[in-house]
Protein backbone atom coordinates (compact mmCIF):
# COMPACT_ATOMS: atom_id res chain seq x y z
CA UNK A 1 0.00 0.00 0.00
CA UNK A 2 1.29 3.44 -0.93
CA UNK A 3 0.02 6.96 -0.36
CA UNK A 4 -1.77 6.61 -3.69
CA UNK A 5 -3.98 3.74 -2.61
CA UNK A 6 -4.24 0.08 -3.45
CA UNK A 7 -4.13 0.11 -7.20
CA UNK A 8 -5.41 1.40 -10.47
CA UNK A 9 -9.00 1.47 -11.55
CA UNK A 10 -9.17 0.16 -15.08
CA UNK A 11 -11.70 2.45 -16.67
CA UNK A 12 -11.92 6.17 -15.97
CA UNK A 13 -14.22 8.53 -17.81
CA UNK A 14 -13.59 12.17 -18.73
CA UNK A 15 -15.48 14.18 -16.12
CA UNK A 16 -16.45 17.21 -18.21
CA UNK A 17 -17.90 14.94 -20.92
CA UNK A 18 -19.86 13.02 -18.28
CA UNK A 19 -21.33 16.14 -16.70
CA UNK A 20 -22.26 17.71 -20.05
CA UNK A 21 -24.12 14.51 -20.92
CA UNK A 22 -25.91 14.40 -17.55
CA UNK A 23 -27.00 18.05 -17.76
CA UNK A 24 -28.05 17.90 -21.44
CA UNK A 25 -31.72 18.84 -22.03
CA UNK A 26 -32.04 19.51 -18.30
CA UNK A 27 -35.72 20.44 -18.43
CA UNK A 28 -37.08 20.47 -14.87
CA UNK A 29 -33.83 19.33 -13.24
CA UNK A 30 -32.60 21.05 -10.06
CA UNK A 31 -28.88 20.64 -9.39
CA UNK A 32 -26.64 20.95 -6.33
CA UNK A 33 -22.93 20.78 -7.24
CA UNK A 34 -20.47 19.89 -4.48
CA UNK A 35 -17.47 22.11 -3.86
CA UNK A 36 -14.39 21.90 -6.02
CA UNK A 37 -14.17 20.07 -9.33
CA UNK A 38 -17.88 19.12 -9.58
CA UNK A 39 -18.78 22.81 -9.30
CA UNK A 40 -16.31 23.69 -12.07
CA UNK A 41 -17.66 20.78 -14.21
CA UNK A 42 -21.25 21.98 -13.76
CA UNK A 43 -20.24 25.52 -14.67
CA UNK A 44 -18.34 24.32 -17.74
CA UNK A 45 -21.52 22.53 -18.84
CA UNK A 46 -23.30 25.89 -18.58
CA UNK A 47 -23.92 28.05 -15.51
CA UNK A 48 -27.65 28.05 -14.75
CA UNK A 49 -29.82 29.65 -12.04
CA UNK A 50 -31.15 26.21 -11.05
CA UNK A 51 -27.64 24.84 -10.52
CA UNK A 52 -26.37 25.75 -7.05
CA UNK A 53 -22.55 25.47 -7.00
CA UNK A 54 -21.17 25.07 -3.47
CA UNK A 55 -17.98 26.83 -2.41
CA UNK A 56 -18.02 25.38 1.09
CA UNK A 57 -20.34 23.30 3.27
CA UNK A 58 -18.15 20.27 2.63
CA UNK A 59 -20.08 17.15 3.54
CA UNK A 60 -23.42 18.91 3.14
CA UNK A 61 -24.28 18.44 -0.53
CA UNK A 62 -26.42 15.30 -0.11
CA UNK A 63 -28.32 16.70 2.88
CA UNK A 64 -28.90 19.92 0.96
CA UNK A 65 -30.19 17.93 -2.00
CA UNK A 66 -32.51 16.04 0.35
CA UNK A 67 -34.02 19.26 1.72
CA UNK A 68 -34.57 20.51 -1.81
CA UNK A 69 -36.06 17.19 -2.97
CA UNK A 70 -38.48 17.12 -0.03
CA UNK A 71 -39.53 20.72 -0.74
CA UNK A 72 -40.05 20.05 -4.47
CA UNK A 73 -41.32 16.47 -4.81
CA UNK A 74 -42.48 17.12 -8.36
CA UNK A 75 -39.02 18.04 -9.69
CA UNK A 76 -36.02 15.75 -10.24
CA UNK A 77 -33.09 16.79 -8.00
CA UNK A 78 -29.47 15.89 -8.78
CA UNK A 79 -26.63 16.13 -6.30
CA UNK A 80 -23.42 16.09 -8.36
CA UNK A 81 -20.42 15.77 -6.09
CA UNK A 82 -16.96 14.34 -5.52
CA UNK A 83 -15.67 11.44 -3.49
CA UNK A 84 -14.04 13.60 -0.83
CA UNK A 85 -17.11 15.75 -0.31
CA UNK A 86 -19.37 12.71 -0.11
CA UNK A 87 -17.08 10.90 2.31
CA UNK A 88 -17.32 13.85 4.70
CA UNK A 89 -21.10 13.43 4.77
CA UNK A 90 -21.48 9.64 4.72
CA UNK A 91 -24.16 9.74 7.39
CA UNK A 92 -26.38 11.69 5.04
CA UNK A 93 -26.73 8.51 2.93
CA UNK A 94 -28.58 6.97 5.89
CA UNK A 95 -30.62 10.15 6.35
CA UNK A 96 -31.70 9.86 2.70
CA UNK A 97 -32.35 6.14 3.14
CA UNK A 98 -34.69 6.83 6.03
CA UNK A 99 -36.73 9.24 3.85
CA UNK A 100 -36.43 7.60 0.41
CA UNK A 101 -37.49 10.56 -1.75
CA UNK A 102 -38.08 9.21 -5.26
CA UNK A 103 -36.95 12.42 -6.96
CA UNK A 104 -33.41 12.51 -5.53
CA UNK A 105 -30.33 11.29 -7.42
CA UNK A 106 -26.74 11.44 -6.18
CA UNK A 107 -23.92 11.14 -8.71
CA UNK A 108 -20.37 10.94 -7.37
CA UNK A 109 -17.57 11.85 -9.76
CA UNK A 110 -14.95 9.67 -8.14
CA UNK A 111 -11.36 10.54 -9.05
CA UNK A 112 -10.12 9.00 -5.78
CA UNK A 113 -8.50 12.32 -4.92
CA UNK A 114 -8.96 15.45 -2.84
CA UNK A 115 -8.61 17.74 -5.84
CA UNK A 116 -8.44 21.19 -4.27
CA UNK A 117 -5.79 20.48 -1.65
CA UNK A 118 -3.01 18.81 -3.65
CA UNK A 119 -4.58 15.66 -5.13
CA UNK A 120 -4.09 13.53 -2.02
CA UNK A 121 -5.62 10.04 -2.29
CA UNK A 122 -9.10 9.73 -0.84
CA UNK A 123 -10.60 6.67 0.85
CA UNK A 124 -11.97 5.39 -2.46
CA UNK A 125 -8.36 4.94 -3.63
CA UNK A 126 -8.04 2.45 -0.77
CA UNK A 127 -11.05 0.45 -1.90
CA UNK A 128 -13.97 2.10 -0.12
CA UNK A 129 -17.03 1.27 -2.24
CA UNK A 130 -19.44 4.19 -2.09
CA UNK A 131 -22.13 2.54 -4.21
CA UNK A 132 -22.20 -0.40 -1.81
CA UNK A 133 -22.56 2.03 1.11
CA UNK A 134 -25.49 3.74 -0.60
CA UNK A 135 -27.18 0.43 -1.35
CA UNK A 136 -26.80 -0.59 2.28
CA UNK A 137 -28.31 2.74 3.36
CA UNK A 138 -31.50 2.15 1.41
CA UNK A 139 -31.06 3.83 -1.98
CA UNK A 140 -33.45 2.09 -4.39
CA UNK A 141 -30.73 1.81 -6.99
CA UNK A 142 -26.98 2.09 -6.45
CA UNK A 143 -24.47 1.41 -9.18
CA UNK A 144 -20.99 1.96 -10.52
CA UNK A 145 -20.82 3.42 -14.04
CA UNK A 146 -17.73 2.66 -16.10
CA UNK A 147 -18.70 3.59 -19.67
CA UNK A 148 -20.05 6.65 -21.47
CA UNK A 149 -22.76 4.47 -23.01
CA UNK A 150 -24.27 4.09 -19.53
CA UNK A 151 -24.29 7.85 -18.94
CA UNK A 152 -27.18 8.54 -21.35
CA UNK A 153 -29.28 5.92 -19.55
CA UNK A 154 -28.28 7.48 -16.23
CA UNK A 155 -29.52 10.88 -17.42
CA UNK A 156 -32.88 9.30 -18.26
CA UNK A 157 -33.04 7.58 -14.85
CA UNK A 158 -32.41 10.89 -13.08
CA UNK A 159 -35.37 12.46 -14.88
CA UNK A 160 -37.59 9.40 -14.33
CA UNK A 161 -37.39 10.07 -10.57
CA UNK A 162 -37.82 6.50 -9.36
CA UNK A 163 -35.06 6.72 -6.81
CA UNK A 164 -33.43 7.61 -4.59
CA UNK A 165 -30.67 6.79 -6.99
CA UNK A 166 -26.92 6.66 -6.31
CA UNK A 167 -24.31 6.35 -9.02
CA UNK A 168 -20.54 6.31 -8.63
CA UNK A 169 -18.56 7.19 -11.75
CA UNK A 170 -14.79 6.65 -11.79
CA UNK A 171 -13.31 9.67 -13.56
CA UNK A 172 -9.81 10.56 -14.67
CA UNK A 173 -7.48 12.34 -12.28
CA UNK A 174 -6.41 15.13 -14.66
CA UNK A 175 -6.55 18.66 -13.28
CA UNK A 176 -8.67 20.55 -15.80
CA UNK A 177 -8.85 24.34 -16.35
CA UNK A 178 -10.92 26.11 -13.71
CA UNK A 179 -14.34 27.29 -14.86
CA UNK A 180 -15.60 29.28 -11.91
CA UNK A 181 -19.26 29.89 -11.07
CA UNK A 182 -20.40 32.99 -9.15
CA UNK A 183 -19.27 32.83 -5.52
CA UNK A 184 -21.74 35.29 -3.97
CA UNK A 185 -23.89 32.92 -1.91
CA UNK A 186 -26.78 35.33 -1.47
CA UNK A 187 -26.93 35.85 -5.24
CA UNK A 188 -26.81 32.09 -5.89
CA UNK A 189 -29.63 31.55 -3.37
CA UNK A 190 -31.78 34.37 -4.75
CA UNK A 191 -31.38 33.47 -8.40
CA UNK A 192 -32.26 29.83 -7.60
CA UNK A 193 -35.39 30.75 -5.64
CA UNK A 194 -36.47 33.29 -8.22
CA UNK A 195 -36.04 30.83 -11.11
CA UNK A 196 -37.89 28.09 -9.20
CA UNK A 197 -40.54 30.01 -7.21
CA UNK A 198 -40.90 33.20 -9.23
CA UNK A 199 -40.33 36.79 -8.08
CA UNK A 200 -43.22 36.17 -5.67
CA UNK A 201 -40.68 34.33 -3.49
CA UNK A 202 -39.16 37.66 -2.39
CA UNK A 203 -42.52 38.85 -1.02
CA UNK A 204 -43.48 35.70 0.90
CA UNK A 205 -43.84 35.97 4.67
CA UNK B 1 -55.48 20.30 31.80
CA UNK B 2 -52.86 22.82 30.78
CA UNK B 3 -51.10 22.28 27.51
CA UNK B 4 -47.48 21.13 27.59
CA UNK B 5 -45.13 23.57 25.87
CA UNK B 6 -44.28 20.90 23.26
CA UNK B 7 -47.89 21.11 22.07
CA UNK B 8 -47.63 24.88 21.91
CA UNK B 9 -44.42 24.63 19.86
CA UNK B 10 -46.03 22.15 17.48
CA UNK B 11 -48.98 24.51 17.03
CA UNK B 12 -46.52 27.35 16.39
CA UNK B 13 -44.88 25.32 13.62
CA UNK B 14 -48.27 24.98 11.95
CA UNK B 15 -49.01 28.70 12.32
CA UNK B 16 -45.60 29.64 10.90
CA UNK B 17 -45.91 27.21 7.96
CA UNK B 18 -42.87 25.14 8.93
CA UNK B 19 -42.60 22.27 6.43
CA UNK B 20 -39.49 20.36 7.50
CA UNK B 21 -38.47 19.55 11.08
CA UNK B 22 -35.10 17.86 11.46
CA UNK B 23 -33.53 16.39 14.60
CA UNK B 24 -31.11 14.06 16.23
CA UNK B 25 -33.43 12.77 18.97
CA UNK B 26 -33.09 14.33 22.41
CA UNK B 27 -35.10 13.53 25.54
CA UNK B 28 -36.04 17.19 25.94
CA UNK B 29 -37.57 17.19 22.45
CA UNK B 30 -39.16 13.73 22.66
CA UNK B 31 -42.76 14.94 22.94
CA UNK B 32 -42.35 17.53 20.17
CA UNK B 33 -40.67 14.98 17.90
CA UNK B 34 -43.63 12.59 18.39
CA UNK B 35 -46.07 15.36 17.49
CA UNK B 36 -44.10 16.28 14.37
CA UNK B 37 -43.80 12.66 13.24
CA UNK B 38 -47.57 12.29 13.54
CA UNK B 39 -48.26 15.51 11.60
CA UNK B 40 -48.96 14.82 7.93
CA UNK B 41 -48.46 18.49 7.00
CA UNK B 42 -44.75 18.47 7.67
CA UNK B 43 -41.78 16.20 7.05
CA UNK B 44 -39.92 14.99 10.16
CA UNK B 45 -36.34 14.15 9.15
CA UNK B 46 -34.10 12.15 11.47
CA UNK B 47 -30.44 13.08 11.06
CA UNK B 48 -27.29 11.09 11.77
CA UNK B 49 -25.56 14.30 12.88
CA UNK B 50 -26.90 17.79 13.51
CA UNK B 51 -24.86 19.48 10.76
CA UNK B 52 -27.04 17.62 8.22
CA UNK B 53 -29.98 19.66 9.51
CA UNK B 54 -28.21 22.90 8.63
CA UNK B 55 -27.52 21.78 5.07
CA UNK B 56 -31.04 20.32 4.83
CA UNK B 57 -32.46 23.72 5.79
CA UNK B 58 -30.48 25.43 3.02
CA UNK B 59 -31.82 22.97 0.45
CA UNK B 60 -35.33 23.28 1.84
CA UNK B 61 -35.13 27.08 1.57
CA UNK B 62 -34.00 26.90 -2.05
CA UNK B 63 -37.10 24.81 -2.64
CA UNK B 64 -39.40 27.21 -0.81
CA UNK B 65 -39.78 25.33 2.51
CA UNK B 66 -39.25 26.76 5.99
CA UNK B 67 -37.60 24.37 8.44
CA UNK B 68 -36.72 24.03 12.12
CA UNK B 69 -33.76 22.10 13.58
CA UNK B 70 -34.22 20.47 17.00
CA UNK B 71 -31.06 19.46 18.85
CA UNK B 72 -29.32 19.05 22.16
CA UNK B 73 -26.57 21.48 23.19
CA UNK B 74 -23.93 18.86 22.37
CA UNK B 75 -25.16 18.89 18.77
CA UNK B 76 -24.35 22.58 18.37
CA UNK B 77 -20.68 21.64 18.23
CA UNK B 78 -21.38 19.39 15.25
CA UNK B 79 -22.82 22.29 13.24
CA UNK B 80 -20.10 24.88 13.29
CA UNK B 81 -18.64 24.84 9.79
CA UNK B 82 -21.98 24.13 8.12
CA UNK B 83 -23.42 27.28 9.75
CA UNK B 84 -21.06 29.28 7.51
CA UNK B 85 -23.32 28.54 4.56
CA UNK B 86 -26.34 30.13 6.26
CA UNK B 87 -24.64 33.48 6.81
CA UNK B 88 -22.84 33.56 3.45
CA UNK B 89 -26.03 32.69 1.54
CA UNK B 90 -28.43 34.58 3.88
CA UNK B 91 -30.53 31.50 4.50
CA UNK B 92 -32.91 31.58 7.47
CA UNK B 93 -33.24 28.74 10.00
CA UNK B 94 -34.78 28.46 13.44
CA UNK B 95 -32.99 26.15 15.88
CA UNK B 96 -34.46 24.95 19.19
CA UNK B 97 -31.68 23.70 21.46
CA UNK B 98 -32.35 21.74 24.64
CA UNK B 99 -29.54 22.28 27.10
CA UNK B 100 -27.55 19.62 28.88
CA UNK B 101 -24.68 20.44 31.17
CA UNK B 102 -25.98 23.75 32.55
CA UNK B 103 -27.99 22.64 35.64
CA UNK B 104 -27.58 19.61 37.95
CA UNK B 105 -25.85 17.64 35.16
CA UNK B 106 -24.60 14.13 36.05
CA UNK B 107 -22.45 13.53 32.96
CA UNK B 108 -19.20 15.55 32.87
CA UNK B 109 -18.90 15.06 29.12
CA UNK B 110 -21.91 17.34 28.56
CA UNK B 111 -20.48 20.38 30.31
CA UNK B 112 -17.97 21.76 27.77
CA UNK B 113 -20.52 22.14 24.96
CA UNK B 114 -23.03 23.66 27.37
CA UNK B 115 -20.51 26.39 28.15
CA UNK B 116 -19.68 26.86 24.49
CA UNK B 117 -23.04 26.47 22.74
CA UNK B 118 -24.35 30.04 22.95
CA UNK B 119 -20.97 31.63 22.23
CA UNK B 120 -20.22 29.33 19.31
CA UNK B 121 -23.61 30.03 17.73
CA UNK B 122 -23.13 33.77 18.12
CA UNK B 123 -19.64 33.61 16.65
CA UNK B 124 -21.17 31.91 13.60
CA UNK B 125 -23.70 34.72 13.11
CA UNK B 126 -26.71 33.10 14.80
CA UNK B 127 -29.09 35.27 16.87
CA UNK B 128 -29.33 33.56 20.27
CA UNK B 129 -31.91 33.81 23.03
CA UNK B 130 -32.39 31.71 26.15
CA UNK B 131 -35.49 30.41 27.94
CA UNK B 132 -34.94 29.77 31.63
CA UNK B 133 -38.61 29.74 32.71
CA UNK B 134 -41.31 27.48 31.30
CA UNK B 135 -43.74 30.38 30.89
CA UNK B 136 -41.30 32.09 28.50
CA UNK B 137 -40.77 29.21 26.07
CA UNK B 138 -43.61 29.81 23.64
CA UNK B 139 -43.14 33.57 23.36
CA UNK B 140 -39.39 33.21 22.89
CA UNK B 141 -39.80 30.37 20.38
CA UNK B 142 -42.26 32.43 18.38
CA UNK B 143 -39.77 35.30 18.47
CA UNK B 144 -37.01 33.00 17.24
CA UNK B 145 -39.10 31.68 14.35
CA UNK B 146 -40.29 35.12 13.35
CA UNK B 147 -36.93 36.83 13.51
CA UNK B 148 -35.30 34.02 11.53
CA UNK B 149 -37.82 34.07 8.69
CA UNK B 150 -38.50 37.82 8.72
CA UNK B 151 -34.88 38.95 8.78
CA UNK B 152 -33.46 35.99 6.83
CA UNK B 153 -30.93 34.89 9.44
CA UNK B 154 -30.29 31.81 11.51
CA UNK B 155 -31.71 32.16 15.05
CA UNK B 156 -31.58 29.81 18.04
CA UNK B 157 -33.47 29.43 21.30
CA UNK B 158 -31.56 27.66 24.08
CA UNK B 159 -34.00 25.96 26.46
CA UNK B 160 -32.44 25.67 29.92
CA UNK B 161 -31.87 22.31 31.56
CA UNK B 162 -33.51 23.36 34.80
CA UNK B 163 -36.91 23.63 33.13
CA UNK B 164 -36.46 20.35 31.26
CA UNK B 165 -35.31 18.39 34.32
CA UNK B 166 -31.88 16.80 34.56
CA UNK B 167 -31.41 13.18 33.43
CA UNK B 168 -30.83 11.16 36.58
CA UNK B 169 -28.97 8.02 35.37
CA UNK B 170 -30.74 6.02 38.12
CA UNK B 171 -31.84 2.47 37.36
Amino acid sequence: MTADGYGKTSQRLERREVVKALLAERGELLVIAGLGAPAWDATDAGDHPLTFPLWGAMGGAVAMGLGLALAQPGRPVLVLTGDGELLMGMGSLATVGAQRPRNLSVVVLDNERYGETGMQASHTAFGVDLAACARACGFRCAALVTGMAQVAALRADIHRAEGPLFVQIKVAQDKLPLVLPPRDGAHLKNRFREALLGTDAHFRR
Amino acid sequence: MTEHWSEGLHRLFGQQNIRQVSFVPDAGHAALIRLCEADGRLRAVRLTTEEEGVALAAGAWLGGDKSVLLMQSSGVGNCINMLSMLSVCQVPLAMLVTMRGDWAEFNPWQVPMARAAGKVLEEMGVLVSRAEREEDILALAEGTLRIAYNTLRPAALLIGQRLLGAKTFDN
